[in-house]
């Protein structure tokens, strides 16, 4: 549950992040494959070391549609579609994993942003990445 | 109630020690030398009962928790986090038998404060958040696994003499 300035914050810090989107994806997703090692068997055919194209346009790819969420957070369902029908019956990635990447995220953005990612932005940030996964899950049964 | 927690769960045997490699047992160390702990402990265990408020149940004699700005600025959740820091910081000094160091402390969350244990991981992932914007940079993929890794050992520890 998302109170108005929950989301309005949450769209100011994916806002301010799309320009640096490369940088902070890739670093959600090192930090996701050195603390959960399996969340990388998903990744076997690319290359995934710090620094690749693969890596780097991976983890842009994850923050554009991120952040392109967070736009009409109540219209999730709407625009995550194709995102949807893309993990159900392609990648089939368990869901758990959207855990461990929303954590892995929680810690990035509070590694850049430090003091300003205080409580108040980490709890609406939590409930949207949350609510993010839930729908992205949503087709999988 | 949702699973929101990733510390990841240790299948320590009791039998099993937990074995470290220098990298983490250095960086685990580090890690403490670096933070206040009457700084990084009240801010996780406000931001505990901010962003998972339901973990607030077991807070009934703290008095004013209505919003962040009462929690951050109540004084018994600050003198609690740095309690839990000091906490730590005997696991820290015992990295071979953490078990053992939590005995007592497992025995008092479970028979005495009746905490469920899920909430440990909660706290756990509130503490890697806060000790993250504490170190900026420095608190690499590498050195957040060896943290988490350090901190898992500690929820179960802490979850062993439930019953």
């Amino acid at each position: 549950m998302l109170s108005n300035k929950e989301k309005m914050l949450i769209v100011e810090i994916w806002e301010s992040l799309t320009p640096v989107a490369e940088e902070i994806g890739a670093d959600a997703l090192l930090r996701m494959f050195a603390c959960f090692p399996g969340s990388k068997t998903y990744f076997s055919h690319l290359d995934i070391s710090r620094g690749s194209p693969h890596l780097l346009s991976h983890g842009k790819k994850i923050v554009l549609a991120l952040a392109e969420g967070s736009k009409d957070i109540s219209q999730l369902i709407v625009t995550l579609t194709p995102l949807q029908i893309m993990h159900a019956y392609q990648l089939r990635i368990d869901p758990t994993n959207f855990k461990l990447l929303s954590h892995c995220m929680l810690v990035a953005l509070s590694c850049l942003m430090r003091d300003d990612f205080t409580a108040v932005a980490h709890a609406a940030m939590d409930k949207y990445l949350s609510a993010f996964a839930a729908v992205l899950a949503e087709k999988y049964r | 109630m949702p699973e929101n927690s990733v510390s990841a769960d240790l299948q320590t045997g009791s039998d099993k020690m937990v074995e470290w490699t220098d990298f983490e047992r250095d960086t685990i160390k580090d890690i403490f030398s670096m933070i206040e702990y009457d700084v990084v402990g009240p801010a996780a265990l406000t931001r505990c009962l901010v962003v998972y408020p339901w973990t607030q149940r077991y807070f009934g004699g703290f008095g004013n928790l209505y919003n962040a700005a009462a929690i951050k600025g109540n004084p018994m959740v600050s003198k609690h986090g740095t309690t839990i820091m000091h906490g730590l910081d005997r696991a820290v000094k015992n990295l071979d038998d953490i078990e053992n160091t939590y005995t007592e402390l497992s025995v008092l969350h479970s028979e005495k404060l009746h905490v469920d244990p899920d909430n440990f991981k909660l706290l756990a992932d509130c503490l890697t958040i806060v000790v993250a914007a504490q170190l900026g940079k420095k608190f690499t993929g590498e050195v957040q696994a060896a943290f988490q890794k350090f901190l898992a050992v500690v929820v179960s520890s802490l979850g062993r003499q439930y019953h």
